[in-house]
């Protein structure tokens, strides 16, 4: 016999909201340095630099010969040697979240861990690691099937990514190359709406063609009242912000009379990310997984001489998304920094190949929502710059700007 | 002539019965009203921009208040003759150096509002110019010359800058009518109810940028972004339009308004 | 190795408890003063008479031992502070002992209190150990039932242990608390209803969690002669065993500390573990309990799933264990569910228990486990006391 529907239960107007709480977030020293390696997507244990001992969870010392531990990446491979589905806590995120499955594993690059356990794991299962970061920003150890389906299904690891598949996205700036393919990406990923800010005045709004799913809407990140507006007009809830905006133009010192270049830079990339972080920041805070995407050029990390007045700006940018994530986290809401090098449009045409083509950075976008990752560099350019900078910012500026 | 002082109460009276009507010539200062669009070669001009600075709140407990930030040729806007390079060595050319005198002046409206419905890139000559005189009378001097284009009731849209692939359309005027207009009719200034004196496609005339380029070469001045000229009667209407005291200004945002006899129709 | 020294010219005596309560709104510190009250009333001595000091609590901070003594107003001559918990009542007694036994302290209190207010339990595993607040509350923050619960399920599969066994034991202490006037939980339990019971963390049900309490317990160790002036019943330590982070490359906690020391323990007493009357083992999750046995020598390696099906463990059982019905039934009152299995073996051998009477029993094994500090207890100790005369 089939089970009926049950009937669509009457919304009562003095139901209270979900509040959204976060997991225990103190850790120490080692910790904060595991979850920095883990924001930028690093499978990474600690590995004594005289014995080669690999241990976990994080020290300060190695515990065979007391030598000096670093960082190192490691196997994903584990095999889980025991088992429970947790049904009592007294943490309030956890609470909200129960029951939750956790396992111990022991993992191929040696020691002995207790994880986060997909539910279509079992005792004596081969399983892979992830390094992923909770919604306390903090690493914490997932354990998935081998075989790797389609892990959204389990709602524990929902908790530590952000779904794109029928949440409502904004997108600013979604009138540029860059913007437009983002749109398409996320329309492409299943998000349920779009909706796309478009700063030009005057400008007819390319609507034609849209999928249904977009919509249209004036924003212009350089107008507080525009960005407030926009919001406040959203007439539902929005998961996912994805800031495009930029002002991107040459010149350094000997370029002369670029002041006004460089605070437009300022007014849309700086001061613009300040608006719109204030108007979302709220909005976002109530969802379940709620994540504001920035993208950036890679220069916000290392200058270029170039483009001066835009990398200051982009560094400002790197500057304040360090803060909001900071401040975000503590409403579950992730703060994503996507970077990028040179783009294949009219703002980078002096600048040598290889170029990024806009929908290849647009699938980093998606991709760093799948991964709920913190940083993410998209495009050679990018992932070799920050590969140089994590290894030697100081040599890294200097060559850069020769 | 009137004794100056009864002149100045016969005013006062006829604005205080009515008999006198002010009409405002002014677009409301707002983010989102329109600035002129440059190619992209050139800097560009700032839009409107007002951050609050207290609204009787922790900020101002008792005040309100906004910083506000804008371009000098930002909404209804006075371009001093130094705007232009023309006018650049004119020693009242900047907007703190423009004299009283010229805050008040009468105006003259010449209606092209159908011609400017049909061609949007209609073209302002001294032959219509000569043709509307012989309709409605010679232009007298030191006047401001008003072109009627009811372009302002098309804020709001984006058939207001008219921007396409290659620029601006609007009307405007060419080289011989802003020469006659100069010259032979000692104008103080030309008024417009588009985003520039000039017609929107003027940097591809012959001639470019007439407007700018002989206004202000000759210490003459241009009023842009002005609504209701409809408002206003072809003759007798009087301007007061004083721009902001802007030490070495190119020109000024500002409140214009037109003095107009006789009671609301 | 040097061969342990014995223990002679030391007794143990005056078995304190104070009677545990649900929660209280009292501290850490008004519990060790009762505890304090209770070993002069029992012993007839006078506050000013201590001259050693042995102190384990979890609640009484920011205070140590040091702050505790002046607290309490003691100015004695040998100090010490234990953070081991459930292994802390063993290591007090061997740590005392020596210190009796060569003349740095004549009369040692040692005392365990720990208080128990409404928010006390979340607040103390939050900041427990660094190991813990990273890698182990962040996955799920289960606290120690959720630790136990992965020892439990991996010890389950190896030894083909069932959920009955381990009821079994549970069932056999709520039957031997029924006796103790001082058990917070006396009701009797069925196998059927522990069975039934709700899951905390799979394996781990409702009746294999301990009940957090406030309370404090206490004992004295001292010369032969002090506890003779004042006509002390007292028992002597046969031998004693302690050791740290035992077997650290076991992937899952399936042995303790005991495993590596065990044949020392039964040598230095000069018996067997078939020659104890009653057992008094850390009893914070059934499992333990199982692994303290057949780490012990009460049973063959590998066949404790047998042993507990076949063993009785009430107080008239084959083997008396945990006769005042253990923290399982009496409460866990922090620190102090770590000096019950002292305290409660005292009284056994001394005759006077709190409950009912093992038959005759003269000797006993006491054993304690403690701490865990990531995935396992890392703290393991043990000791055979007899009653002297």
């Amino acid at each position: 016999m089939r089970r009926q529907q049950p009937p669509r239960p009457v919304r009562d107007p003095l139901t209270r909201p979900v509040e959204r709480q976060v997991p225990p977030a103190p850790r120490s020293r080692a910790m904060h340095a595991m979850s920095a390696r883990a924001a930028q997507g690093r499978f990474v244990l600690q590995r004594c630099t005289e014995c080669e001992a690999v241990t976990y969870p994080p020290r300060d010392i190695c515990p065979v010969c007391w030598g000096e531990l670093a960082w190192a990446d490691q196997p994903r491979g584990a095999t889980i040697l025991a088992a429970t589905m947790i049904r009592v806590t007294t943490d309030l995120y956890f609470h909200a979240h129960l029951p939750w499955r956790i396992g111990t594993v022991a993992l191929d690059a040696g020691p002995v861990a207790i994880v986060h356990l997909h539910r279509d794991l079992a005792v004596g299962d081969r399983a892979t690691m992830r390094l992923m970061l909770d919604k306390g920003g903090n690493a914490a150890l997932f354990a998935l099937p081998e075989q790797e389906g389609n892990p959204m299904a389990d709602p524990q690891w929902r908790e530590f990514v952000v779904p794109v598949q029928d949440r409502a996205v904004l997108v600013t700036d979604g009138d540029t190359a860059l913007g437009k393919a983002v749109v398409r990406a996320l329309v492409a990923a299943g998000a349920h709406s779009v909706l796309v800010g478009t700063s030009t005045p005057g400008v007819p709004m390319p609507a034609e063609g849209d999928p249904e799913q977009v919509r249209q809407v004036p924003l212009d990140l350089t107008d507080s009242q525009s960005v407030t507006h926009c919001i406040a007009q959203l007439g539902g809830p929005i998961d996912i912000v994805v800031n495009t905006a930029r002002f991107v133009r040459p010149g350094g010192v000997s370029a002369g009379g670029r002041l006004l270049h460089q605070q437009r830079a300022l007014d849309v990339g700086v001061l613009g990310l300040l608006r719109l972080a204030e108007a979302v920041a709220p909005v976002l805070a109530g969802r379940p997984a709620g994540a504001f995407v920035d993208l950036l050029s890679i220069h916000a990390l290392v200058g270029d001489a170039r483009f001066a007045g835009f990398s200051a700006a982009e560094a400002a940018r790197h500057s304040l998304l360090q803060s909001f994530r900071h401040e975000m986290r503590a409403t579950g809401v992730r703060v994503l920094s996507v970077f990028f090098g040179a783009i294949d449009d009219e703002d980078h045409q002096s600048v040598p190949f290889p170029h990024i083509a806009p929908d290849r950075l647009a699938q980093g976008v998606i991709e760093a929502l799948a991964s709920g990752r913190e940083q993410q560099a998209v495009g050679d350019v990018a992932r070799d710059l920050m590969a140089r900078w994590l290894a030697d910012p100081a040599t890294t500026n200097r060559e850069n700007n020769l | 002539m009137t004794d100056p002082a009864d002149a100045l109460a016969a005013l006062v009276d006829g604005l205080a019965a009515g008999a006198i009507r002010v009409v405002d010539l002014t677009n409301t200062l707002s983010p989102d009203f329109p600035v002129i669009v440059l190619p992209a070669e050139f800097g560009q001009c700032a839009p409107f921009r007002m951050e609050p600075v207290s609204r009787y709140d922790g900020d101002g407990p008792a005040w309100y208040w906004n910083n506000i930030s804008m371009n000098e040729h930002t909404g209804t806007h006075f371009d001093a003759p130094a705007h232009w390079i023309t006018g650049r060595d004119l020693p009242e050319g900047t907007v703190d150096r423009v004299a009283p005198r010229d805050f008040v002046h009468p105006a003259v409206v010449i209606d092209i509002s159908a011609e400017s419905a049909a061609d949007e890139d209609f073209v302002v000559t001294r032959a219509l110019l000569e043709a509307w005189e012989a309709r409605h009378g010679r232009i007298p001097p030191r006047h401001w010359v008003l072109l009627r284009t009811d372009w302002y009731k098309r804020v709001g849209t984006p058939e207001y800058l008219n921007l396409k692939a290659d620029g601006a359309h609007s009307p405007g005027p060419d080289g011989d009518a802003m020469r006659f207009l100069v010259h032979a009719r000692d104008c103080v200034g030309l008024g417009v109810e588009t985003v520039g004196t000039d017609a929107g496609q003027a940097s591809r005339f012959d001639e470019p940028l007439p407007a700018h380029t002989i206004l202000h070469g000759n210490g003459r001045y241009g009023l842009q972004c002005l609504t209701n000229l409809d408002k206003l009667p072809v003759f007798g209407a009087v301007i007061l339009a004083s721009p902001l005291k802007i030490q070495g200004g190119s020109g000024s945002p500002l409140r214009v308004v037109a003095l107009v006899a006789g009671r609301a129709g | 190795m040097r061969a342990r020294a014995s223990y002679e010219g030391v007794v143990v005596c005056a078995p304190v408890t104070v009677p545990y309560r649900r929660f209280s709104d009292r501290s850490a510190h008004w519990w060790a003063g009762r505890a304090m009250r209770g070993l002069v009333d029992a012993a007839g001595l006078a506050p000013t008479d201590f001259d050693g000091f042995c102190f384990a609590s979890f609640t009484s901070v920011p205070d140590s031992a040091v702050g505790m003594i002046q607290h309490l107003g003691l100015t004695p001559r040998w100090l010490d502070h234990l953070p081991t918990g459930g292994a802390s009542g063993i290591m007090a007694l061997r740590r005392a002992a020596r210190a009796v036994q060569c003349g740095d302290a004549e009369i040692v209190a040692c005392v365990a209190a720990d208080t128990n207010h409404l928010d006390s339990f979340r607040q103390g595993l939050a900041g427990f150990s660094r190991f813990s607040r990273d890698a182990v509350y962040p996955y799920g923050f289960g606290g120690p039932n959720a630790t136990f619960a992965l020892i439990t399920d991996a010890y389950m599969r190896r030894h083909g242990v069932t959920r009955a066994d381990f009821g079994r034991l549970c069932v056999a202490q709520r039957s031997n608390a029924a006796s103790n006037p001082l058990a917070l939980q006396r009701r009797p339990l069925t196998l059927e209803a522990y069975l039934a019971a709700r899951p905390i963390a799979d394996p781990v049900h409702l009746y294999d969690c301990v009940m957090p309490c406030a309370g404090a317990e206490a004992f004295l160790v001292t010369t032969p002669e002090v506890a003779a002036r004042r006509g002390l019943p007292v028992a002597r330590l046969l031998s004693t065993i302690e050791r740290h982070n035992a077997f650290p490359t076991d992937p899952v906690q399936g042995r303790g500390g005991w495993a590596m020391d065990v044949d020392a323990l039964w040598e230095s007493a000069g018996i067997g573990p078939g020659d104890v009357d009653t057992v008094q083992v850390y009893d914070d999750y059934p499992v333990i309990v199982a692994m303290q046995l057949a780490d012990l020598g009460f049973c063959a390696p590998g066949e404790i799933a047998a042993f507990l099906r076949s063993t009785r463990f009430e107080i008239d059982g084959d083997l008396p264990l945990n006769t005042n019905g253990g923290q399982l039934s009496a409460g866990q009152a922090g620190a102090a569910g770590g000096f019950q299995n002292v305290t409660e073996g005292l009284r056994q051998v001394l005759g006077c228990p709190l409950g009912a009477q093992v038959p005759e029993a003269r000797r006993a094994l006491l054993s304690g486990f403690g701490l865990v500090n990531y995935d396992r207890g890392v703290c393991t100790g043990a000791a055979v006391i007899e009653r002297l005369a």
